[in-house]
């Protein structure tokens, strides 16, 4: 169904208020446009890494979750959601379950959970195939634990144990492309995302990941002001500017076919994007130049290997 | 009526799994338990099964994938063992403390390292305390029957908790012996249906499953868990029990083997046991008491019934097949020697032995030379060195 | 155990919580307040509202609700931390900091 933004806010937010996530927090916005890519009727069973999202949704005897909810560990939300889809299987063919009613399966994880300690996991999870969508929402860095790097933080960014110090400038490694790593799984839908605009794009992903049978994966841009030491207000501002800049491009793989949902008319430079930001403050020094041109670089090589990779795979 | 087979260990369990039908089976290959998901994929594909099985891409995945299905609200079995199950390690907390009911075939071999294959039982008595039940088999008829008794126990309302069934690798695994199956829809009749009280997949009452559970909770929710495993015993009973009327098989917490006027006793676990069986006849038609206590579980601990089967010998030799690697013994002879103590048996002299490690043979001879020893101890009046090793080359450091 | 509405508190006894920690009452976090953590309070300007919807998806914490016409109302303090998001995705300055 086409996306319709007054006819999206009419639904129950299936992440209730009440959680303790920070002020202003990208997560729980990214969470609920994601749940709201299900339809009304059908249950959902939500799995989540531990990471902010899961400790601040679910502190005994509170859960935010208005549809069944699972947290075991750090690294194994694809294992974990994946069994229970295959429980449902098993017990819909044994007539344990109703046969008319759905339920869909949805895996949430930060980029720690996902990116590096989960990464095993999660392929597992979509090389085999389960139908259910895991969803990395990426703030860039170990967050729960005090903003350490991962290996989706992006290059030079000072974070707790990448430190921007006097002769080592922030982190020295370049982002690791995850959504690229699980393209390569050859599953049926891949998305990257960002909560911008009208919601239009997040959403519709996540309705497209939800209902695709068989394994999806989406990886969905999650701000966090603490973290990256922006204005606390900005989150929508910041999300708009990584999309603006390229640093996020918003594309999809539908069976090996990629398409770049929103290319812009004026590509911002990235500095833009990193400017509001304390963790890349260092980068605007007299004589760190050569850091933003990197990253300039960087941004640009990864863009052009994306239309690229569209043209290729949209030829006749 | 009963199928007489002949079977081995691994196969027997896969049968068992067979009869049973769980709603999911998630498994990682790493021998010697590897037949078992081997054995049950076949099972699968051939249509005697409508299980799910989950071939997944590590141990860590597997026990992961049990807890989400246990969640879910599925009848849920696995297999591992050595390195597999320390893999697992942290989710085996996980699911004993959430309170999900599943089954396990431990095929006992030693954990790394160095690496070995073989059989000994250093990787379930590192999971000791994780919060599951520990059954121990010494004949693959044992690990059939344990392993269906096995469903009952982890899904009765007053345990919740996985149930590990342990037998040694290779020794039991892989030998092929007779063995009585009993009929498939006997099996089926005797597990039952399950059905949760609570679970994910129940859509009118969604439900959450494992928070983060602060300070004014954690330890009460620890105590319900070791709640649980004190009913365990009790509900083990009541299986067992069902279990024999059933099949004639009669599974107590302790097999007492010659007990009842023992002068000179061993405690062992799993297939040694058998070796010393054969001791303990040959020893009493030359006339000395020599009896053997064999636990068939480890975890609820049956102190109280252990203790009472050694109060009255006069010497004991407790047999680990793990090194506690603390300079004061293996597990078992802690907590044998800890129930004697908590029980009033303390005029019993104790010795333990290490042996096994590494799937080192333990021969009749090996058996013979424990007994003798406990002999020489009851004459001395004393134990000269109460932490020994049985069948290592070299003397002592 | 305890019944589906969760009565758990601080003081519970083991009898009384729940086994494992498991939650039946899904969605009860609304029972937890986290309007007390705000510093700052967006102020809504129905005069100047258009009714775009677009503050609503934005809200980490729900607290714009929406009636069944899709029209927002005004905000909810029992849960709003005041972040000022809404506030900044406001294309007329319907929403004010104070």
């Amino acid at each position: 169904m086409a996306y319709n933004l007054k006819e999206a806010i009419k639904k129950p937010n299936r992440l209730s208020s009440g959680h303790r996530m920070c002020a202003g927090c990208g997560a729980p916005v990214v969470a609920n446009a994601i749940l709201r890519g299900l339809k009304e009727e059908d249950h959902a069973v939500i799995g989540s890494a531990t990471g902010c999202l899961e400790v601040s949704t679910f502190i005994y005897p509170y859960t935010a979750w208005k549809d069944s909810f699972v947290h075991s560990a750090f690294e194994n939300a694809g294992a974990t959601v994946a069994g229970a889809e295959a429980a449902y299987k098993a017990m819909k063919r044994k007539g344990k379950l109703p046969a008319d009613k759905d339920t869909k399966f949805i895996a949430f994880g930060g980029d720690g959970g996902t990116y590096d300690i989960g990464l095993q996991s999660l392929s597992g999870a979509m090389e085999r195939g389960h139908d259910m969508v895991y969803v990395c929402y990426d703030n860039g860095a170990y967050m729960n634990t005090g903003i350490q790097r991962s290996s989706a933080t992006p290059r030079f960014a000072d974070t707790t144990t990448s430190p921007a110090g006097k002769v080592v400038p922030g982190k020295q490694q370049k982002r690791k492309d995850l959504t690229e790593v699980i393209a390569n799984h050859h599953i049926p839908y891949v998305a990257q995302t960002a909560a911008i605009g009208n919601f239009s794009d997040i959403t519709t992903k996540a309705e497209k990941a939800i209902y695709t049978e068989g394994a999806a994966f989406l990886n969905v841009l999650a701000p966090c002001p603490r973290g990256w030491g922006y204005n606390t207000e900005d989150l929508m501002i910041i999300n708009k500017l990584a999309v603006e800049t390229c640093y996020w491009p918003l594309y999809e793989v539908v069976d090996g076919k990629y398409t770049v949902n929103y290319k812009p008319k004026n590509k911002l430079p990235v500095s833009e994007f990193l400017k509001p930001q304390k963790r890349f403050k260092h980068l605007f020094k007299e004589g760190n130049e050569w850091m933003i041109e990197e990253l300039q670089k960087e941004v640009d090589e990864r863009w052009e290997r994306l239309l690229e990779l569209e043209r290729m795979t949209n030829a006749e | 009526m009963s199928i007489r087979e002949r079977l081995s260990g691994n196969e027997a369990v896969a049968n068992a799994m067979r009869q049973i039908n769980p709603d999911v089976v998630a498994a990682f290959p790493i021998t010697p338990s590897t037949e078992v998901p081997q054995y049950f994929s076949t099972f699968v594909n051939n249509g005697s099964v409508d299980t799910e099985f989950v071939p997944v891409e590590s141990e860590h995945s597997a026990m992961s994938a049990c807890v989400g299905a246990a969640a879910a609200g599925a009848r849920v079995m696995t297999a591992t063992s050595a390195n597999g199950l320390s893999l697992m390690w942290e989710v085996l907390y996980i699911a004993s403390s959430l309170r999900l009911p599943m089954v396990m075939a431990c095929v006992n071999r030693a954990v790394s390292g160095p690496l070995n294959i073989h059989n000994d039982h250093s990787d379930s008595m590192g999971a000791r305390d994780s919060g599951w039940v520990q059954l121990y088999c010494e004949t693959n008829q044992e690990a059939y029957d344990n392993f269906i008794m096995a469903t009952r126990i982890a899904e009765h309302k007053d345990v919740q908790l996985p149930v590990m069934v342990c037998y040694d690798g290779f020794i039991t695994s892989h030998s092929i012996e007779n063995i009585e199956l009993i009929e498939d829809d006997v099996v089926k009749n005797f597990v039952g249906e399950y059905h949760p009280e609570h679970y994910l997949l129940n859509r009118e009452e969604p439900i959450a499953v494992g928070p983060l559970d602060v300070q004014p909770y954690l330890f009460e929710h620890k105590y319900q868990q070791a709640n649980g495993m004190r009913n365990a015993a009790k509900v083990i009973k009541e299986v067992s029990e069902e279990f024999e009327k059933l099949t004639g098989r009669k599974y107590e917490f302790i097999e007492k083997y010659q007990m009842d006027d023992a002068e000179y006793a061993i405690v062992v676990l799993n297939s040694t046991a058998g070796t010393a069986k054969a001791v303990v006849d040959d020893l009493r038609a030359k006339g000395v008491k020599a009896g053997l206590v064999k636990p068939r579980m480890f975890r609820p601990f049956p102190g109280k019934e252990i203790a009472e089967a050694l109060k009255n010998v006069k010497a004991v030799a407790i047999m680990d097949k793990a090194d506690g690697l603390n300079g004061v013994g293996g597990p078992l002879f802690t907590d044998v020697t800890s129930a004697m103590v908590v029980n009033g048996v303390t005029d019993v002299k104790v010795v333990n032995y290490i042996y096994g490690i590494g799937g080192r043979d333990v021969r009749t001879t090996d058996i013979e030379k424990v007994y003798s020893d406990l002999q020489e101890i009851e004459a001395a009046g004393k134990v000269e060195d109460p932490y020994r090793y049985l069948g290592l080359k070299g003397g002592r450091a | 155990m305890s019944d589906k509405k969760c009565n758990i508190n601080p003081n519970s006894t083991w009898e009384e919580m729940t086994l494992g920690g498991t939650i039946y009452d899904a969605g009860n976090a609304e029972e937890f307040k986290t309007g007390d953590w705000r510093s700052k309070k967006p102020v809504f300007l129905e005069e100047k509202c258009k009714q775009c919807g677009l503050c609503v998806p934005t809200c980490p914490d729900s607290a714009i609700p929406v009636d069944e016409e899709g029209k927002r109302k005004d905000f909810n303090f029992d849960y709003c931390k005041g972040c000022g998001v809404c506030m900044k995705a406001c294309p007329f300055g319907a929403i004010e900091m104070e």
